[in-house]
Order: structure tokens, then C-alpha cells, then sequence
């Protein structure tokens, strides 16, 4: 176990540091797209632990927009440090996610997508008549600083790049030996058998809504990204459509990927960016039909294709064993 | 009233004739090879596509076709595209919030290599691209988005509005009510739950109980945007009784609002006043209820004044798209041109080379230029937000003609009902208006 | 007193318009335990159908109550163009998956019919009004309301309870409940399940292109309007119960009412009121009021 975890740190060290230099020869407006691409990146890979235990939610919006708006509503008193925001973020909705997670924790299948949607839509409303957190319009974030260093101009997005990139790549490392440790193996038997994981003396609703906190947080981190690349968040981040986008993302990515995760975002912005530019029109209908022609072909996602090139046989975590 | 304001008119627009003739001799026609590489951004779908995104988008080709073509009459008569360069567009949907809007933004200024941009509608889209703009030093210029929070909050070194924001469209509406309606004792608001409606329902009120102490204000409704069915709340209307609504609806919702208060008499029992209903008024046509007030952000579509060049534009729009140009067209176009002027003006400045976005920057800073809503000034927000007049009319079912007209017309002219530079719209009208020309 | 009476009368006569929005979302999910998104987009196309046909040449003439006909001919038509089509084509390949992967498949479908709209019939938005002054108008004290809000409450009872009687009193109805409990069980016993299936989501678009037909005087249609009816729709069978016809009921008039009291009372809650009152009842009865009736499968 050890020795898996430091491999694992130093192939993200290694694929990070890598990437990190990539970007330094990348045009800004892909740059740009990449920020984003990481941000909601770690949300979907929090959906997708959710996914794992067969929970879909229609509302992780409000976990993302959450973490936005602490990270957004704090910066504007004057505290920018980026790491201090995201942790802060984090801390919050992690908070948030334990508190509804309690509740939520009963609920399974379409009622479990279905309250998170409410909740997220409440959400909604109360930033929509809250004028003084700029209602409808949102409210601007202060551009971070990291550790009193407060990049000028050009390398402003590139510093940030590599800080999202630092985020996401410890978030991910903690994700995937979390789905290898005990706590992660067991709740990805959720979906097989409740009653047996509590034959085993496994409290169902404690994994749940210890799966549920880490994908709170997660989106609570994407938010904060969010909020600092692009320096303004709106109420919309808590619509159902936006967790819908999540949800679609992670439908793409399939449950058992870290990496797939990002790579589905990166796969869905470059959709929306090219088809939105070019055919203003129809992008929707396209992306349906992506949608509609990855669950057909790729049961298991982007994930899925790579895993059953890799190992034919499923291994321990249970390859999404199409038992239903 | 309305000959003085013509009068004006003119008067404003020999002086901006006059200028760009001087300017058209002035500065060389620059390399032929040269084009102007221009962003339209707006609502290409969702909601606002319908209302404002298309027929802005439509009015936008327009223009740059006339303009390309050399065929827009005076003051722009004889200068092809801007400053001789001819324009080339790309066109983008505003759809998807905030940062889809910055990552398309991003794209056009940096994969595009646009030369500016023009367009969005959506407040949050103008407040969260304002400040990349800066940030590429790159010239954008608004053509809709009502909040006045983008210039007063802040200020933008490359960040221009051509057009008016919400304060001196309701400060205007305010002014028509307590002229027009001197019984009215009770007001109540109907707007949409979101800031265009909070904002637009905020300058209404406090306005007119600036200019008429006397009225009271007995309720404000604030349904969901795309709600669609309305019958409760005009219930509540009815019960209240006040003698004026507010409402600044715009859109699908308006039009169903209009079908729903027609059949239960809303509109015989109280004066329903329209911040922004112009828009709807070829469309419904004969559906509109009669004796509506209402403005359309301008002197725009039906209110246009009567200038060669608000004609042509009126005109041709029709002749192209089978529909009468509505607002949406109107201040589009007016964000072309100026942009157009302050380009052509940076041109005379540097001796006829295609312009620098500091250059243009800088020549649009408190520029003034002509319209087909009439003369427009960059007098606010540090010369960065366009102040012009705006009209308030009636409507009226003109059966021969099977249009809508708007009849017993008023301007008011830009000094009237916009803030002095530098002085916040919010205290502005909570201190009465001070500095305020209005010349009735 | 007035105001009692206001929250009464909106409070029923817009539960009846969810209901009639929504009681084709509770069947096909009570049927084939399917949460269909694109039920929204199937509400738009029903009221661009019928403005279609009511505006067209052909129809324009009809006058007084034929019109109302002509309006359910274009639900029937487009339910009959679509239901089948996306059912056989589309529904049946994804038959053997999740509940829940289901509810993504027709996700995406909304988001395919979406754009479809825009491709037929445009941006631009299109009326229906001629039929919305049809029954008149009531004076109630001071309130006016439109005889054709009546007639929607009589359309939702007359809809409702048909389907009810359906479902409980005919055979048809037998076979539909058996195929509920238990398909496979049903399969053995000789009931052709593929046509149950073909025949209750048809059914479904049907019950949603007619909401949508009949809304469509009310409104002006634009390619969104589905997007609100669904999210309503939502609420009101979770309230009610998942694929319980009375939940859906009760749900509308939960929702219905608090929206009124809401609109009289306290203004500022309207947009939250209904997602605060699903949460509310999802923390005391977690599968919807009516949740128990709904006869699923462990």
C-alpha cells in the first residue's frame, strides 16, 4: 500500500510538473479553457464517486456555487491568497455537504437526484433576491495572489494554471487511493448490495454521506477555481441545467476514472467552445447526441473503454459489472 | 414640443455631419488590404434570443453590409466600412453564462485575433467580460445589458457602452407618469425576480416619488423569469387597485402577460406602464391592448426621430427582414457607429493607420456621434457610458395601416434624465436630480 | 376574505394547469419507471403544433369551439409522429439499464428536441390568443378571470379521472397494472409487454403535447418553455409520489396553492416557495406523499 501510494504521488508529481510546462507554450485561450477544464474536472470526479455507489445528483451546482461565492464574497474584503480561498472553499462546503449529506443519506436513485435538484434550486433563489451579494448579476472576484506573490498581468492566468493544476493533481491522488483504501472498496459495493455490506457490520448511510462530503468538497474546490479564473460568478452556478452539465460530463467520464474525469470536461468544453462558435443553433442537438451515443457504445464511460483495453478481466474495484 | 426636439436634432446632427465630413477629408483612406475584423456577440438562443439576440444580430449584418457597401446616408455617407477599411464579422452566441462567455471572449480577442467587439445583452456577461477586456486590451463596446453598476463600480480603461442603462430609461418613464397621469395617487411594481427587474423597479420608484411625493407605493410583485402564466399576480393587481403598474417585463414573458391582463380587464382599471414593451409591439400587433405606455430604451423602432439616417435604417431593416426594427436593431447599430466614429477618429490622429485599441480607447472617450436613435454622447462614466434622450408614447391600434403606432409622444433629452459625470444614478435621483436639463 | 379566495381560486386553477403539465411524466414513470426530461421539450412541440395547425390556412377559418379540436388534433398528430418513433428507436435500446441512466438518455433527448424546435419553427415566438377568449370571463368581486382557466380545471378533472378509470376499471388498464408490478412476471403470462411499453409512453407524449396545446393560448411559444414546465413537473410528482396519479394530483394542488399564498402573501418567496415545500415533503415522506401506492419492484 505504501509503495502504491508513493508511486502514484510521483507519477501526478511527475504528469503535473509536466503539464505545468506544457502550458507555458499554450495560447491563453486554451489556457483558459484548461483552468476551467480542471475546475470542473473535480467536480465531476466527486460526481463520479457518487456514481460509483449508483447516486446521481441533479444539484451538485450548489456545492460549486457554494464554494464560488465563499471564495468570491471573501476575496472582496480584501483577502486574495488563492490557497487560503480554496481551503476556505473547501471547509465550507464540506460543511454544507456533511449537513444535507445527513439528510440526503436516505435517499437513493431518482429521489437522491431530485432533492439535491431542490436544494440547489433554493439556493438559487435566495442569491437571485440577495442584492447586496449583486442578485442576478453576480459580484466580482478579486484577482488571488499565492503567498503574498501577486503575478502581474501576462503570467496572471499561467500562475494560476499551475495552482488549479496543483490543486487538482493532489485532489486526484487523494481520490484514487481513497477508491483503493477499505472506506473507498466498500462503497463501491453500495450498488451491488446494501443489505450485505451491513451484514458485514458497514454502515451504508455512513459511507454515503462520507462519499457525499468528498464530492461536496470537491465542487466546492472547482468553484473556488472557478471563481478566481474568471473573476466573476453568477447565481447560475446553482441552476439545475449547470449540475445537469456535471451530471453529463460524469455519465461521459464513467464512474471508475480519475483521469477520465478531466479528460470528459476537457472532451465536453472543447464541444461547446467549437460547436458553440460555429453552429450557434444546433450545438445542443449535438452534444444530445454525444450523450445519447456514449451511454449506447461506452456503458462505462471514457473510463470504461480504457480499463477494458487494459484489463480484460474486472478487478477489485468491480469494473462496473453490468449486473442491472 | 416634438418640433423643438427635432429642431435639436438637427441642430446636433449638422454639428456631427459637419465633423465627420472634416474627418472623411482629413484622414487618408487606409491600405486597401486592410479589414476590421469585428465580434457581434448576442443571443443567438435561449430566452432573449427571440426578443433581442436575433434581431440585433440581423440589424448588426445590416449595417455592416451598408456600411461595406458605402450606402448609409449622412452623417456616414461616402466613408466605406471604418475609415475605408472594410469590415469583416464573426458572430457569437451569448448563451451559457458568465464564463462560457469569458472563454468565448478569450477566443474571439486571442484565437480570432478580432479588432474589437460589440454586442452583449446579459448585465452579468457585461460585468464578468469587462474586466478580461482590460485585461487583453482589447475595445469592447455594450449594446445592452440595463445595470449601471459596470461604470459605476468600477472603471475600464477599454470597456464602453454605447447605449443607455436602466437608470435614464425608468427616470424617463417616471417623468411621462407624473406629467401624463396627475390623479394617480398608488404605484405598484411588476417585475422580473432578477436584476434587470429589481434595478429597472428601484430608479422607477424612486424617481417618481421624487417627482411626485403625493403617490404611494402599495405593493411590488417580482414573479420568476419565464414563469409564463401570470393570472395570480395580476390578481393581486386587480385587489390593490393602484392607479400605475411599473412593470419592465420584456420578451415571451411580457407577451404573455399582455394576453393574460387583457381578458381580465387589468388594463381598463389601472394604467399599466412599460419600461421596455416596444420591443413586442409589431408582433403582437393588433393583441397589444390600447392605451399602454410605454418606452423602448431610446428614441428607437416606432419612436425613431425623423432623420435621413433614422429612416434609411428604419426602412431598409424592414424592406429586409419583413418586420419593423425594434430596439434591439436600434441600439446595435448605434454600437456599430460608434464604435465606427472612434475608430475613425483615432485614424485622423495617427495619420490614416488602421488604429491600435489604445487609439480607439482613447478616441471613444467622451466622443459623440450620431444615430438612428439620435445623437448619442460618451458624457458619463468618465467618458466610457453613452447618454442619450429617450421616448415615451401611447399605443394606439391603427387599423388602416395594421400596425401598432405609439401616439402623444414625448423625448426627453440625454441632460434630463442621466446622471452628470461622475455622480452615481442611485443618489442622483434619491437627491432629486441635481444638475438635470430638462427643458419642459 | 378576498384574499382567501384569490389564494383559493389561482391556487386550483394553476394546480389544474401542473397537473395537466405533469400527469404524463408520473405515468411513464409509474409504467416504465422512466423520468423523462424530454417530457418539457414534448410540452413545447405540443404548443407549436397547435399553433401551427390553428394558424394555418386550412384551419384558420374555423371558428367558436372547433377550434378547440383543432388544437387536440395537433397534440394527437405530434404524439403520434414522436411517441412511437422515439420509443421504438430510441427508449428501447437503452431498456436494460438504470433507472437513472434512463433519466440521462432522455436528458440528452430534451436537449436533441430543443434544437429541433428552433430548426421547425424558429426563435421568433408564435400565438395562439383566439381561443383563450372562448368562455368569456367571470367577475368574482374584484377579480376577473378567464372563462378558459375554467375550462383548464375541467380539462385536468376530465383527464385525470380518465386515466384513472383507465388504469383501474378496463382491461387494458389490468394489463398496464400487471406489466407495473412486475414485467417479466407479465411476459410469462402472455401479455405483450412491448406494446404496453409503446402504448403508455405514447400515451405520456400525448398527455404532454395536449398540456402543451392547451397552454398555448395563454403564452407566447418560445423554444424555452419547456424548461420551466419540466422543472415544475419535477416537483409536482415528487411531492405527489413517483408514478402515482393522485400523488400528482395532490402535488399540483400543494404546489398550485403555496405558489398563490405565496404571491398574496409574502411575494419574495415566490421562486423558492416550491422548492422549499419538495424538500419539505421529501424530509417527512421520502418518496412522495403518495409514494407507497406506487407498486415497484425490489
Amino acid at each position: 500500500m505504501l509503495s502504491l501510494q508513493r508511486n502514484v504521488a510521483l507519477g501526478a508529481l511527475a504528469l503535473t510538473i509536466a503539464l505545468a510546462v506544457l502550458g507555458a507554450f499554450v495560447p491563453e485561450w486554451i489556457l483558459y479553457t484548461c483552468a476551467l477544464v480542471l475546475a470542473k474536472g473535480l467536480v465531476v470526479l466527486g460526481l463520479c464517486l457518487l456514481l460509483r455507489m449508483n447516486l446521481v445528483s441533479f444539484g451538485q451546482g450548489l456545492y460549486y456555487c457554494a464554494g464560488a461565492y465563499i471564495c468570491g464574497l471573501v476575496s472582496q474584503m480584501g483577502i486574495s491568497d488563492a490557497f487560503f480561498l480554496t481551503f476556505l472553499a473547501a471547509l465550507g462546503s464540506a460543511v454544507v455537504g456533511l449537513i444535507l449529506g445527513l439528510f440526503l443519506s436516505g435517499y437513493r436513485s431518482v429521489f437522491f437526484a431530485m432533492f439535491n435538484l431542490a436544494l440547489s434550486m433554493i439556493l438559487y433563489g435566495v442569491l437571485l433576491k440577495s442584492i447586496s451579494l449583486g442578485g442576478s448579476d453576480g459580484v466580482g472576484v478579486a484577482a488571488p495572489t499565492y503567498l503574498g506573490y501577486a503575478p502581474d498581468g501576462e503570467m496572471r492566468l499561467y500562475v494560476f494554471f499551475v495552482f488549479a493544476l496543483a490543486v487538482a493533481g493532489a485532489s486526484s491522488v487523494f481520490a484514487f487511493l481513497y477508491t483503493k483504501s477499505e472506506m473507498g472498496l466498500a462503497s463501491a459495493s453500495v450498488k451491488d448490495c446494501e443489505i450485505r455490506l451491513e451484514y458485514l457490520g458497514l454502515s451504508v448511510r455512513y459511507l454515503i454521506i462520507f462519499n457525499f462530503v468528498i464530492a461536496s468538497t470537491l465542487a466546492g474546490i472547482g468553484g473556488a477555481l472557478v471563481a478566481m479564473v474568471s473573476g466573476h460568478i453568477i447565481p447560475e452556478l446553482a441552476y439545475w441545467t449547470t449540475s445537469g452539465e456535471f451530471v453529463f460530463i460524469t455519465v461521459l467520464s464513467g464512474p471508475n476514472g480519475i483521469l477520465s474525469a478531466f479528460g470528459a470536461t476537457a472532451v465536453f468544453e472543447t464541444i461547446r467552445l467549437v460547436a458553440g462558435q460555429n453552429m450557434p443553433n444546433s450545438w445542443q442537438m449535438l452534444l444530445g447526441s454525444f450523450l445519447l451515443l456514449s451511454i449506447l457504445f461506452m456503458p462505462n464511460g471514457i473510463s470504461g473503454l480504457f480499463r477494458r483495453a487494459k484489463a480484460p478481466k474486472p478487478d477489485a474495484v468491480g469494473e462496473g459489472i453490468n449486473n442491472d | 414640443m416634438l418640433r423643438k426636439i427635432t429642431g435639436q436634432v438637427r441642430v446636433g446632427l449638422r454639428a456631427v455631419s459637419l465633423a465627420t465630413i472634416a474627418c472623411v477629408c482629413a484622414a487618408p483612406i487606409a491600405n486597401a488590404e486592410e479589414t476590421f475584423k469585428l465580434g457581434l456577440v448576442n443571443f443567438l438562443s435561449g430566452p432573449a434570443a427571440d426578443a433581442f439576440g436575433v434581431p440585433s444580430m440581423n440589424g448588426g449584418e445590416l449595417m455592416v453590409e451598408a456600411l461595406n457597401a458605402g450606402e448609409v446616408p449622412e452623417p456616414y455617407a461616402g466613408m466605406i466600412g471604418f475609415g475605408g477599411m472594410p469590415i469583416e464579422i464573426i458572430k457569437v452566441d451569448e448563451t451559457g453564462g458568465a464564463q462560457v462567455q469569458i472563454q468565448r471572449f478569450r477566443d474571439l480577442v486571442q484565437r480570432e485575433e478580432v479588432d474589437a467587439i460589440v454586442g452583449y445583452d446579459g448585465s452579468g456577461d457585461c460585468l464578468a467580460v469587462a474586466p478580461i477586456a482590460d485585461e487583453l486590451k482589447k475595445v469592447v463596446v455594450f449594446s445592452g445589458c440595463g445595470t449601471p453598476r459596470i461604470f459605476e463600480e468600477n472603471s475600464y480603461e477599454y470597456v464602453f457602452r454605447a447605449g443607455s442603462h436602466s437608470t435614464m430609461d425608468n427616470v424617463a418613464l417616471a417623468h411621462y407618469v407624473a406629467r401624463k397621469l396627475p390623479d394617480a395617487k398608488t404605484v405598484a411594481g411588476f417585475n422580473q425576480n432578477y436584476s434587470w427587474g429589481q434595478d429597472s423597479w428601484r430608479d422607477f420608484s424612486l424617481a417618481l416619488k421624487e417627482l411626485r411625493p403625493d403617490i404611494e407605493t402599495v405593493g411590488e410583485l417580482f414573479p420568476e423569469t419565464g414563469a409564463g402564466q401570470y393570472g395570480a399576480q395580476i390578481n393581486v393587481l386587480m385587489r390593490l387597485k393602484p392607479d400605475v403598474v411599473h412593470s419592465s417585463l420584456w420578451g415571451g414573458d411580457l407577451e404573455a402577460f399582455l394576453l393574460q391582463a387583457g381578458p381580465r380587464k387589468l388594463f381598463d382599471r389601472t394604467n399599466v406602464v412599460f419600461t421596455m414593451a416596444e420591443h413586442v409591439l409589431p408582433r403582437l400587433g393588433d393583441k397589444v391592448p390600447e392605451g399602454l405606455m410605454t418606452g423602448g430604451r431610446g428614441a428607437v423602432g416606432a419612436l425613431h426621430p425623423d432623420t435621413p439616417l433614422a429612416n434609411w435604417f428604419y426602412s431598409a431593416y424592414e424592406d429586409k427582414y419583413d418586420i419593423p426594427a425594434v430596439q434591439g436593431p436600434f441600439r446595435f447599430v448605434q454600437t456599430i457607429l460608434g464604435l465606427k466614429t472612434a475608430v475613425e477618429i483615432a485614424m485622423q490622429e495617427n495619420g490614416g493607420k488602421k488604429p491600435t485599441s489604445e487609439e480607439i480607447a482613447a478616441a471613444f472617450k467622451f466622443a459623440s456621434f450620431d444615430t438612428p436613435s439620435g445623437p448619442v454622447e460618451m458624457a458619463i462614466g468618465d467618458g466610457h457610458q453613452a447618454i442619450q434622450g429617450n421616448a415615451i408614447g401611447i399605443s394606439k391600434w391603427n387599423a388602416q395601416e395594421n400596425r401598432v403606432e405609439l401616439v402623444d409622444v414625448e423625448y426627453f433629452s440625454a441632460k434630463c434624465i442621466n446622471p452628470p459625470n461622475g455622480v452615481m444614478s442611485e443618489e442622483w435621483i434619491k437627491e432629486g436630480f441635481p444638475g438635470a436639463e430638462c427643458d419642459n | 376574505m378576498d384574499i382567501a379566495f384569490a389564494i383559493f381560486a389561482d391556487g386550483i386553477i394553476y394546480g389544474a394547469w401542473l397537473f395537466l403539465v405533469a400527469i404524463g411524466l408520473t405515468l411513464v414513470f409509474g409504467v416504465m419507471k422512466i423520468l423523462n426530461v424530454a417530457h418539457g421539450a414534448l410540452y413545447a412541440i405540443g404548443a407549436y403544433a397547435a399553433a401551427t395547425l390553428v394558424n394555418s390556412s386550412f384551419f384558420g377559418q374555423i371558428e367558436g369551439m372547433a377550434v378547440l379540436i383543432v388544437m387536440l388534433a395537433g397534440a394527437v398528430i405530434a404524439a403520434l409522429l414522436l411517441g412511437p418513433f422515439l420509443e421504438r428507436v430510441l427508449l428501447r435500446l437503452f431498456y436494460e439499464r438504470d433507472e437513472i441512466v434512463l433519466l440521462l438518455v432522455t436528458f440528452g433527448l430534451s436537449l436533441i428536441l430543443e434544437d429541433l424546435i428552433k430548426l421547425i419553427w424558429g426563435v421568433y415566438s408564435h400565438y395562439v390568443p383566439g381561443p383563450y377568449a372562448l368562455f368569456g370571463d367571470v367577475e368574482i368581486g374584484p377579480l376577473f378571470y378567464v372563462g378558459y382557466d375554467f375550462f383548464i380545471v375541467g380539462l385536468a378533472v376530465v383527464v385525470g379521472l380518465g386515466t384513472y378509470l383507465v388504469l383501474n376499471r378496463t382491461n387494458v388498464g389490468k394489463v398496464v397494472q400487471s406489466v407495473i408490478h412486475d414485467d417479466e412476471i407479465s411476459r410469462a403470462m402472455g401479455i405483450n409487454v412491448a406494446r404496453v411499453y409503446l402504448g403508455a409512453f405514447t400515451f405520456g407524449v400525448f398527455l404532454a403535447t395536449l398540456a402543451g396545446a392547451f397552454t398555448a393560448p395563454m403564452i407566447a411559444i418560445t423554444p424555452t418553455i419547456g424548461v420551466n414546465a419540466i422543472i415544475l413537473s419535477f416537483a409536482v410528482v415528487v411531492i405527489g409520489g413517483l408514478g402515482s396519479i393522485q400523488g400528482a394530483a395532490i402535488g399540483a394542488l400543494v404546489v398550485g396553492l403555496s405558489r398563490a399564498s405565496a404571491i398574496n402573501l409574502w411575494p419574495e418567496a415566490e421562486l423558492f416557495v416550491i422548492y422549499a415545500v419538495m424538500s419539505l415533503v421529501l424530509l417527512v415522506r421520502p418518496e412522495g406523499l403518495f409514494g407507497q401506492i406506487q407498486q415497484r419492484k425490489i
